[in-house]
């Protein structure tokens, strides 16, 4: 590898973790706001202009907090377990394509690489997210912690199944598993259409894994408090919260690349790279926005009626949508 | 030269790791080593380029059943064995010939590196996994066609140890009763229908 394409690798590795790193802002004020809004309120106006600074004061709030580690807690995995929460979340963006080949200089695609394992590589990730409710709600030694922990594993390990499903009937009409391929096999049709069924499927699923409402019983704050993270405090709260937003977004540009054609859509000639940019992004804030919106709509599930949704109806409905995906595709080849 | 750093750092990590597995007495932070483990012998997977060994390596045991021990400690709440010894008697009539065992295999195999990779590798060098698309592609190519039989045996084994479970796990008297009320439905209390018949058939277990 030379040097100019090192350097290129490092630069859109800094892109990906800025991001990364700035998603939260801009959602939790987005969400804060678009609830406000849905709710007939004005959400946050009073840090800066229309409230935009409202989640940089909150953060260097966090920041300066102190750092409190109960005294009944196992010191080792309670400072592990918020790391634990944030590393898969990083690292599974590395195999996230945002747009098509460019050519800036030389031929490049605007994503960090094309492993091609890549979908395989980010349902390993997903997989990770268990130990970071499960350790902190252990560590903590708290009643609160231990139940949301309980139900955060529980959830995660029986969604993560229905996730795979969906997953394995796009791999088996885009014949990869590298995400790159499996945009590029969208070119004339986005798998949205002959794979709706699939598509709704890892929607919940997605929504289930990222505990966000109407799933969000491992942190449901009128029951137990805060669930597995509610004795975090200041920075490692923090990195909670970076966690979760970043994981929906992460969730999002899944859904994006997945099913709705990834950076596929008009274009103009000459200016592929920028509009394939501006759709995958376009259609990612999309489903934030359909985040905020359930939300705002649905109330929770009860736990039984969580478990029961998986086990019953999604998981059948995966493996039939399987099975009649690859016997179509089957007939088609 | 960087691939071979990453080589020794991911066995020694992952040996020290193995290590600290049996010798750590909390059970939480033995399963968390186990973790260490699996991600470093993930990546020594992905250092000799099979990526999708090393993604199913860490799906599988990391993902799923490293999980379920610490959700059984967690739920068993056990906390630390203070009092129990690091040995017990027994063990070392079996350990240590076992330990010899395996150190005589480990030695065997570290002389033979090369002919048995040749042998186990067959067809597929660098260049056809390559040409094939994949170590994925490679994988699906030997196990769909060469070894379909064997596949889908160990795929019946499976599914018949999964229905052995759920058998153990059936209360016996379930399969006389008639359908378990929903406990959806059962939040507001019995409806009108089920409380007829239901509650002389559905009494007090």
């Amino acid at each position: 590898m030379d040097l100019v394409s090192t350097l290129a690798l490092l630069a859109k590795g800094l892109v990906v973790l800025l991001i990364f790193l700035a998603a939260p802002l801009i959602f939790v004020l987005a969400e804060r706001k678009i609830l406000g809004r849905i709710q007939s309120r004005r959400g946050p106006n009073r840090v800066g202009p229309l409230g935009l600074f409202q989640t940089v004061a909150d953060g260097i709030k966090l920041g300066t907090k102190e750092d409190i580690i109960p005294p009944a807690a196992d010191r080792v995995v309670f400072w592990v377990a918020p790391l634990f929460m944030v590393i898969p979340a990083i690292a599974a963006w590395s195999v996230i394509p945002f747009g098509p080949m460019v050519e800036i200089g030389r031929e490049t695609g605007l994503w960090i690489t094309n492993l091609n394992v890549g979908i395989l590589f980010v349902l390993a990730l997903g997989s990770l997210n268990t130990y970071g409710p499960v350790m902190s709600g252990w560590s903590s030694n708290s009643k609160y912690a231990h139940f949301g922990a309980l139900r955060s594993g529980a959830q995660i390990i029986s969604y993560e199944l229905t996730l795979g499903l969906a997953v394995l009937a796009v791999v088996v009409y885009a014949g990869s598993f590298s995400l790159i391929d499996i945009v590029e096999s969208q070119r004339h049709m986005w798998l949205v259409a002959p794979q709706f069924l699939g598509f709704l499927i890892f929607i919940v699923s997605g929504v289930a894994e990222t505990n966000r409402a109407p799933f969000d019983l491992p942190e449901a704050e009128t029951e137990i408090v805060a669930g597995y993270f509610v004795e975090y405090t200041g920075i490692r709260f923090a990195m909670f919260f970076i966690a979760e937003y970043a994981n929906m977004f992460l969730m999002s540009m899944l859904v994006t690349v997945l099913y709705l054609g990834g950076w596929n859509g008009f274009t103009i000639p000459g200016l592929e790279g920028v509009s394939g940019v501006v759709w995958t992004m376009a259609k990612a804030l999309t489903l934030m926005f359909g985040y905020f919106w359930l939300r705002a709509t649905l109330p929770r599930l009860r736990y039984d009626q969580l478990m029961s949704f998986c086990w019953k109806i999604l998981l059948p409905l995966g493996v039939l949508n399987l099975l009649v995906a690859s016997v179509l595709r089957m007939v088609w080849s | 030269m960087i691939e071979d750093i990453t080589f020794v750092y991911m066995a020694v990590i992952a040996v020290l790791a193995a290590l600290a597995t049996v010798l750590v007495r909390s059970p939480v932070r033995s399963a968390l080593s186990l973790v260490v483990v699996v991600f470093h012998v993930a990546g020594l997977f992905a250092v000799m380029d099979a990526m999708f060994l090393a993604v199913i390596q860490v799906m599988v045991y990391a993902g799923a059943i490293i999980v379920l021990f610490l959700f059984t400690i967690m739920l068993l709440d056990l906390r630390h064995e203070a009092g129990e010894p690091y040995l017990h008697k027994n063990q070392l009539w079996l350990g240590i010939p076992l330990a010899i065992l395996l150190l005589v295999e480990a030695g065997w195999i570290a002389l033979n590196t090369e002919p048995l990779a040749e042998a186990a590798r067959g067809a597929y060098d660098a260049a056809a996994i390559a040409e094939l698309g994949g170590t994925g592609q490679a994988l699906a190519e030997v196990l769909f066609n060469e070894y379909l039989l064997p596949f889908e045996i160990a795929g019946v084994l499976l599914l018949a140890s999964s229905v052995g479970a759920l058998l153990l796990a059936r209360r016996p008297d379930e399969d006389k009763l008639p359908d378990a009320p929903d406990p959806v439905d059962d939040v507001t209390g019995p409806d009108d229908e089920r409380a007829e018949g239901g509650a002389a058939i559905w009494p007090t277990r």
